[in-house]
């Protein structure tokens, strides 16, 4: 279960992030996951209050886009939807593929609270 | 090409590649409006500050990754990362290449195992400097861990390095380490839809070992070619070679490979060997 490890690097990385910016905390994590990431979204949910407890990014929302699993292919030319062990192009059948899109495992955009009056997101929250 | 670039302002010559150049971030001509003054993830309905990154979630670990893979190309070390699941042959294939190796180059082998020195005790038995890392409940070996590793070599003497890493066909594969290439071993008694099973890992693979081919007259359900077609469909051309560490078959063909891998690096390598590759530990350590 390497999703532990993943998101201590999130958190890292916001956390150096949300310092640099002066902000109090973090509100809001959005990530971009692909199929082909070898990371389960799921576990990395399971995983980020553990990871963040005590940080600048405790308690904020983690939202996880998955993103689709595209394959373009070097025969035909054409870019088609893919299975993660099936990357094979759709519309001629060819292997000589090569992924536009599904391996990601990216961190898109953060938000942060600057102010200490800015409390909207933590009344939600608690 | 103007780029909108989140963290340094709206007009940033970003460079060819749309990249921010002074902090790194993909903002493209698809997303700048975004995050332009104005652009929806500029400022939410609560009024927190929105920042739009774009980057890789391990970051860290593969900056440290790009630091390692700096210091073997300097030294034009070849680094392997073998890969596979526990108790496909890794360590034993080790041993029978240090022992036809081993005249002609100068190998060293980082360990990485959960518990234990028994990998490298077994490499060290064979003459070639073994450094353990025992990563404890880690599952995987990460790009610092390696790097704290290479404090203990000195790679101005060796022309390849194997990272032998934790016996896991999951976690390895998300870590880049700095190596050159990794290879993935598949035993025969693991079955042949093993490429099907673990995609990550066998479409990172540059070279694929069906190790233990010695098995396959008593596992005659383990089809080479099937092996072969699951990693087809993965869009992965890598070659495969049937190799037995113990009877020896097909260890021609991986030492071969093995040697054309060191050419190439070789090649790649600056002229100035001589030079120091700047500070080691610039890369900071293992937190």
């Amino acid at each position: 279960m390497h999703e532990l490890s993943v998101c201590q690097a999130l958190i890292s990385q916001v956390e150096a992030l949300a310092r640099e910016r002066s902000a109090q905390r973090v509100a809001l994590i959005r990530l971009g996951i692909g199929p082909l990431s070898g990371v389960e979204p799921q576990l990395l949910v399971q995983a980020y209050p553990i990871a963040s407890a005590g940080t600048l990014a405790d308690g904020a929302e983690l939202v996880i886009e998955n993103l689709p699993l595209r394959v373009s292919c070097d025969a035909c030319g054409q870019t088609t939807d893919a299975l993660p062990n099936r990357l094979l192009c759709a519309a001629c059948g060819d292997w000589h593929t090569r992924l536009v899109s599904g391996d990601e495992l990216q961190l898109n955009s953060v938000e942060l609270i600057k102010q200490a009056n800015d409390s909207t997101r933590e009344t939600s929250l608690n | 090409m103007s780029v909108a670039c989140s963290l340094h302002g709206p007009n940033l010559d970003c460079g060819e590649n749309n990249m921010c150049e002074t902090c790194g971030c993909n903002v493209t001509h698809g997303n700048a409006h975004l995050v332009a003054p104005g652009g929806k993830l500029s400022k939410t309905e609560g009024g927190h500050e929105a920042v739009s990154l774009l980057r890789g979630l391990l970051n860290e670990n593969d900056q440290a990754a790009s630091h390692n893979r700096t210091h073997f190309d300097h030294h034009g070390v070849l680094a392997v990362n073998l890969m596979s699941a526990p108790g496909s042959g890794k360590t034993t294939l080790l041993e029978t290449t240090i022992a036809a190796l081993g005249d002609r180059l100068s190998i060293a082998v980082i360990e990485g195992d959960l518990e234990t020195e028994n990998d490298a005790e077994r490499i060290r038995a064979r003459g070639v400097e073994a450094v353990q890392i025992t990563t404890g409940s880690a599952c995987h070996l990460d790009a610092h861990m390696v790097h704290d590793a290479l404090h203990h070599l000195d790679l101005s003497s060796l022309d390849l390095v194997f990272i032998e890493n934790v016996g896991n066909l999951v976690c390895p594969a998300s870590f880049g380490l700095g190596q050159h290439r990794n290879v993935v071993l598949l035993s025969v008694p693991e079955g042949d839809d093993k490429p099907a099973k673990y995609p990550v890992m066998f479409r990172a693979a540059d070279l694929v070992l069906l190790s233990k081919c010695d098995l396959l007259p008593l596992l005659d359900d383990f089809k080479p070619a099937t092996a072969r077609h699951h990693l087809q469909n993965l869009a992965n051309p890598a070659p495969v070679i049937d190799l037995s560490a113990k009877s020896g078959a097909g260890m021609n063909h991986w030492l071969e490979w093995l040697d054309r891998e060191i050419t190439t690096t070789r090649q790649a390598a600056p002229a100035t060997l001589d030079q120091p590759a700047g500070d080691i530990s610039a890369a900071g350590s293992t937190p």
